[in-house]
């Protein structure tokens, strides 16, 4: 089972790997986007990770809707209000349950990817972080190790795509060959599963 | 209360990735309203730190600062300024009561939702002349 503690450790891991990795994140987005996408969700997720440790919630779903709160007024750019959608929505499908098991999580998870699709109106294929998140929730049933692959995998896919969604779409053709850092800044979010239960 | 509620009028909000974006867009549109009943219109534009971006606080306050009971339109540029606006919109007490996500060009729309709200129109009405300007072709 998994409880609030889990959950904070999920966000505080997200945080940390977003830190270390968001000058290649921003690197990503520079040819292909506004090459700010590694310090607005640092910014976001340092957020976070303060309000998790501050407010102290006590349940899986409260740590997320707090997150998710923090994500859409903390960013600055698309990714807040797509990844506080994703955290918020998943929170909100977990109820006050106390504990959840991995399966209700999984479904949960899966509620939330659906309204980042609703919210960007992408599908997968379109070149952005649903290309990382949909294999990660289809692979999540075999746990959080296999989740992490198919989404690091996902990400890497979307390399050769061309981006149909957000502002590399405007680059049409020369979209391709630059992989997606909304992809990549997703398969973060999806280790930092793996990492909260190393720890 | 309620008998003075004709006389409210619709509040208009313009977010934009760029402060002086949002606030020119807002000048333009009051301007060409001309001298009728003052329509309550603010921007939120930019992050709140000055750069460009969309800041949910400021939107939430914004839309805060034109609401008089009749209902806030809010109009957006692209990208994250929709998706903050549809985010805030879905966590349901970020802004006032009546608050709707117009879909209209940000310029011509916002003319069209300010001269239509100085009017006296109601919230709908103010949205289908916004709504409206898509149709308005150039060539």
């Amino acid at each position: 089972m998994l409880d609030a503690a889990f959950f904070r450790r999920w966000m505080t891991a997200t945080a940390a790997s977003v830190d270390r990795e968001a000058e290649r994140l921003t690197a990503l987005d520079s040819p292909i986007g506004d090459a700010d996408h590694g310090s607005n969700l640092q910014r976001g997720f340092t957020a976070v990770a303060a309000a998790v440790k501050k407010e102290d919630p006590q349940t899986p779903g409260a740590v997320l809707t707090l997150a998710g709160r923090q994500l859409i007024s903390t960013v600055g750019g698309a990714s807040g209000p797509l990844y506080g959608t994703l955290l918020r929505r998943t929170g909100k499908a977990l109820g006050d349950a106390g504990e959840v098991s991995e399966t209700q999580f999984a479904e949960a998870l899966r509620a939330g990817v659906d309204a980042v699709m609703t919210l960007g109106g992408a599908a997968p294929g379109d070149k952005t972080m649903i290309d990382a998140l949909v294999p990660a929730v289809d692979a999540l049933g075999d746990g959080f190790v296999a989740a992490r692959a198919a989404a690091e995998e996902g990400a890497l896919a979307t390399t050769p795509l061309q981006a149909r969604k957000g502002r590399a779409s405007y680059l049409g053709e020369r979209s391709i060959g630059h992989q997606d850092p909304g992809a990549t800044s997703s398969a973060l979010l999806i280790a930092g599963l793996a990492e909260a239960v190393d720890e | 209360m309620s008998d003075d509620k004709g006389k409210q009028l619709v509040g208009i909000v313009l977010v934009s990735h760029s402060a002086q974006v949002a606030a020119s867009v807002a000048e333009l549109a009051q301007g060409l309203a001309g001298g009728g009943t003052a329509v309550p219109v603010a921007p939120a534009g930019g992050t709140e730190g000055g750069e460009l971006g969309t800041s949910a606080e400021l939107i939430a306050a914004a839309a805060a600062s034109v609401d008089r009971g009749a209902g806030v339109a809010v109009l957006t540029d692209l990208g994250s300024a929709v998706l903050t606006v549809k985010a805030l919109l879905a966590e349901g007490d970020e802004l006032p009561d009546n608050t709707h996500l117009v879909d209209a060009p940000f310029v011509e729309g916002a003319v069209a939702a300010v001269v239509t709200a100085s009017t006296g129109a109601d919230l709908a009405a103010v949205e289908a002349a916004a709504a409206e300007a898509y149709t308005y072709r150039k060539v």
